[in-house]
């Protein structure tokens, strides 16, 4: 599944780095808590969180994950889309809830962290 | 450390309490050991140890310095903190433990999972500390996944 294909199945609009949809995360988390993400993703995973601060980039940046799908509507502040434009990371934003968003991606087939080799 | 000389050195100063340049010497790193190519797999986990060790410094302490020696199959990092220093290591390596403020839960950090992933990402970790004085934290990397 690419990334053009996550921002059809979640209505989600695109923030940043709308050139590298084509890009396709092997896996998926979903989380608001960074030290999760440095401690259980994979690389080139798609990550879903509420969390907008730039730090959230950064995580994404160290752990090479391939984009970043803002939950429930949350916006994140011009310092961290500028610092994803920076980085490469392609920004989504959906109104669903982190459980919904989380299950439709996974119903349409992207796996979780846990489940990918 | 070995007597071989180092491909590359760096040292920078990481300032406690600085949110908006966090990350910014991990980021620097990550750019040398891709531009020198090393495997993907190991600068992530070098890359993802020293994000952990400049955000504690940036999380808990006054301020510190950040050292990297870059050899063609290993990396040796120091993290020097003028800070608080840790009062029980066993507590803090502990899965779930943390002692960082609210304000940085809000931000997603403090999950207490900080020193046990440095752990697992290095191949050597040892940490110096001195209550009221500050942290060391010492880590070895060397290239095993080809």
């Amino acid at each position: 599944m690419t990334l053009r294909e996550v921002k059809e199945i979640l209505e989600a609009d695109v923030l940043a780095c709308e050139e590298l949809l084509d890009r396709e995360p092997k896996s998926a988390c979903g989380s608001d808590l960074l030290s999760d993400v440095l401690a259980f993703t994979r690389e080139n995973s798609l990550l879903l969180t509420g969390l907008t601060n730039p730090q959230v980039i950064r995580t994404a940046e160290m752990s090479d994950l391939i984009g970043i799908v803002f939950v429930r509507g949350k916006r994140p502040e011009p310092a961290t889309i500028e610092l994803a434009i920076m980085k490469k990371i392609p920004l989504l934003a959906t109104r669903l809830p982190m459980y919904e968003a989380c299950g439709r991606l996974y119903m349409r087939g992207l796996r979780g962290c846990s489940e990918v080799e | 450390m070995t007597d071989e000389k180092p491909l590359i050195e760096l040292e920078r100063k990481i300032e406690g309490g600085d949110f908006q340049s966090a990350g910014d010497v991990s980021s620097e790193l990550k750019r040398i050991l891709q531009q020198i190519g090393f495997p993907p797999s190991f600068s992530r986990r070098v890359v993802i140890a020293a994000y952990e060790a400049e955000m504690n410094v940036v999380i808990h302490a006054w301020r510190g310095v950040f050292r990297a020696w870059i050899f063609p199959r290993y990396v040796h990092i120091e993290v020097d903190d003028e800070g608080p220093g840790i009062p029980d290591l066993e507590l803090a390596f502990q899965e779930g433990y943390s002692t960082a403020p609210p304000h940085i839960r809000e931000m997603g950090f403090g999950a207490g999972y900080g020193l046990s992933n440095m752990k697992k990402c290095s191949d050597r970790l040892e940490i110096d500390t001195r209550v009221g004085e500050g942290t060391k934290v010492t880590m070895d990397f060397f290239v095993r996944d080809v």
